[in-house]
């Protein structure tokens, strides 16, 4: 195990040491109900979206001031990705989506800041995240599209020789979907935020400090991009999933 | 340096996964390649094409986040 931090690595903290979750009051072992970092963390994060988009916007002003226009923003960026994508009917699901956007944005971008916590580092926070998408749009096929949504794996431009072949493929990719999904958040998360402090761990050597320096700011800047670009990719690939659901045939 | 053999086959094992990874750069890199010289060849289609460009390099990427969650596995939770 690579658990020895001390004198064989060289490191002065271990760059995975910044995920562990811990009790916020004392320490004792964690239940389910212990409030922890991660807690906190995701109630800031809820609280800032409450304050972008029911505070920042509450004033309906025709010249918006800054936060307003933030959250106009993000509504018509998210609206149009779901009418671009997803097509104009799915825009009943449009609360789901733009609630999973904001989300993951404020849980990457507030991970983002010195010495805080990152709750989309956790499998078991996106794994939830996932599954919801997972199931619902499963049961939304259903719903809309009775025994039609098998359609989906049945691919009808095919040789009829190759479709059994086909739906193999087709059936393990749909069920690969929850875990590539979960996991691509979780994992650049993780990802990014290890390589920074292995970065910061250089900086205790005095020759290379500089070097190190330069090397998180220029890191920290491409982890600002990804962070963004991992919540947009969560949300259109929850597009993408949607409109499979609605429109099962090929 | 002191430690059992099977200590020697996780290091060993998480070296190769994290290889997996610059294949996926590899993968990365096609991907917004073609689009940027798909892009440059007919620039008035390429704003409408920015989401296929996300969804594939999304899909390119998850390959490579796979081999680095069997190289974490193999560090710390074998």
């Amino acid at each position: 195990m690579a658990t020895e931090t001390g004198e064989d690595s060289g490191l002065v903290f271990h760059p995975m040491d910044q995920f562990i979750v811990k009790p916020l009051f004392g320490d004792g072992p964690v239940h389910w109900y212990t409030i922890t970092n991660v807690t906190l963390w995701m109630a800031l994060g809820v609280l800032g979206i409450a304050a972008l988009l029911i505070l920042g916007t509450s004033r309906r002003a025709i010249v918006p001031s800054r936060s307003q226009s933030v959250g106009e923003l993000a509504y018509g960026f998210v609206h149009k990705m779901v009418e671009d994508v997803a097509g104009k009917d799915a825009l009943k699901y449009f609360p789901y989506i733009m609630t999973l956007f904001m989300f993951i944005v404020f849980a990457n971008f507030l991970g983002l800041i010195p010495t805080a916590y990152t709750t989309t580092s956790h499998i078991a926070v996106t794994a939830v995240l996932a599954l919801g998408v997972f199931l619902g749009v499963t049961i939304l096929g259903f719903v809309k599209n009775g025994t039609k949504f098998l359609g989906l794996f049945w691919v009808t431009e095919a040789p009829l020789a190759i479709r059994p072949v086909l739906a193999l493929i087709e059936l393990i990719s749909y069920f690969v979907r929850p875990v590539s999904h979960s996991i691509r958040l979780a994992g650049n998360m993780t990802a990014g935020h290890a390589v920074l402090k292995v970065f910061a761990g250089f900086g205790q050597v005095t020759a290379i400090a500089p070097l190190s320096i330069l090397a998180v700011t220029a890191i920290y800047g491409l982890e600002v991009l990804v962070a963004f670009i991992q919540a947009y990719v969560f949300t259109i690939l929850t597009c993408v999933y949607l409109k499979d659901a609605l429109h099962p045939s090929h | 340096m002191e430690g059992d053999i099977a200590n020697l086959g996780q290091f060993i094992g998480a070296g190769l996964a994290g290889m997996g990874a610059g294949v996926a750069a590899l993968g990365v890199g096609n991907v917004a390649g073609n689009y940027l010289a798909g892009a440059l060849r007919n620039p008035s289609a390429a704003a409408s094409q920015t989401a296929t460009l996300f969804i594939g390099i999304a899909f390119a990427e998850a390959l490579g986040i796979f081999s680095f969650l069997v190289a974490l596995l193999l560090m710390f939770a074998v």
